[in-house]
């Protein structure tokens, strides 16, 4: 999963979405320790500072967590993992939403639509 | 605090033309600053009196709290505009001269980014092409394990994917305490790897920001800001 980087909000933000997707889909498994702070810049082409701005943050939130000299690591706690699936698909789904109010469609019509693409999905 | 750069009231004039004007500006260790502006904005101006090419005309500079001198120098790695390197030299040449003249010089450092990108020590500089002599001369700067590095245009003459290969080359390389300022108005391409942005407009500083308060207070990127600070 390669790091993408929208030009128009701030840099951290989106690499704490970033991180938390990495997280979430296994790229970085539970309890799994991070690359240095260093080594995600480089991968991420952005500032280091910056870098370690977000992980600060997600670890703020618990998703991280130090430990003294050996580094960062991914939480071990699976319902926070689950809790964060959650949130970042509601707010995707939200986002869904006023895309669709915005062009004019009522909620029965997005749920019916919604219905019929996921049946050919399951063909 | 102890600021790598400081200029105080700093002016400088040739004959009528005022290049800074009266520039006040302090910039942190480990960051990394874009020094942002359209042509004759004083960029190069400011640059040049930081390596005591040029002399205030009034106000002070001081580099780590030291008028720039000897003692400066030392801790100061230096890209110019325009290459100074004798082109009948060999690579391996330049780097021997690198050793000698700069205590803080890692030759490991040099050849090993020479190898991963491909470039012979043993080949001349005059039969390179312009990017690869841009390259190689970065590849020198960045291979000392200075305060303060000074790229003045590093990214302008070459392409895109050496564009990135060059800021994946001081995103890596530069000294964790250390400051690196590169000034340039290839602003897109470098704004992720920026800390800081400082626009220049007609000598004088008028903004100094980090990259994401100016994402976050304006809603645009250092680029798009740029365009509207400098509309022609």
């Amino acid at each position: 999963m390669s790091w993408n980087l929208t030009s128009d909000r701030p840099i951290y933000a989106q690499l704490i979405e970033q991180m938390e997707l990495k997280i979430c889909s296994g790229v970085y498994p539970l309890g799994s320790k991070l690359p240095s702070v260093r080594e995600l810049a480089r991968e991420a082409s952005v500032n280091p500072n910056t870098m370690q701005r977000a992980l600060s943050k997600l670890e703020e939130s618990g998703l991280l967590y130090s430990v003294r000299t050996s580094g960062r690591f991914v939480t071990e706690d699976k319902n926070m993992i689950k809790e964060t699936k959650k949130r970042i698909a509601r707010e995707q789904i939200q986002e869904l939403l006023k895309k669709m109010t915005d062009l004019g469609f009522d909620q029965q019509e997005i749920l019916s639509m919604l219905n019929d693409m996921a049946k050919e999905l399951k063909k | 605090m102890n600021y790598i750069l400081e200029c105080n009231n700093l002016t400088k004039t040739f004959g009528p033309t005022i290049a800074l004007n009266n520039v006040n500006l302090n910039v942190e260790r480990g960051k990394i600053v874009g020094l942002l502006g359209p042509n004759a904005s004083g960029k190069t101006t400011l640059i040049k009196l930081c390596n005591d090419l040029l002399t205030p005309t009034s106000g002070e500079i001081l580099i780590g709290g030291k008028k720039p001198g000897i003692e400066t120098k030392r801790i100061i790695s230096y890209l110019p505009e325009r290459t100074y390197l004798n082109d009948w030299m060999r690579v391996s040449d330049i780097i021997e001269f690198f050793k000698d003249f700069y205590t803080d010089f890692v030759p490991d450092k040099a050849y090993d980014m020479l190898s991963k990108l491909n470039i012979d020590p043993k080949d001349k500089l005059k039969t390179m092409s312009k990017g690869t002599k841009e390259k190689v001369q970065l590849i020198l700067v960045m291979s000392r394990e200075a305060d303060l590095y000074l790229l003045d245009e590093p990214i302008g003459g070459v392409d895109p994917a050496a564009r990135d290969y060059i800021l994946d080359t001081i995103l890596s390389n530069y000294n964790e305490s250390g400051t690196v300022i590169i000034s340039t108005h290839l602003i897109s391409d470098i704004e992720k790897i920026l800390d800081e942005v400082i626009f220049l407009k007609e000598g004088q500083i008028v903004l100094q920001k980090t990259v994401d308060e100016i994402r976050e207070e304006t809603g645009k990127s250092v680029d798009a800001l740029f365009r509207e600070v400098f509309k022609c």
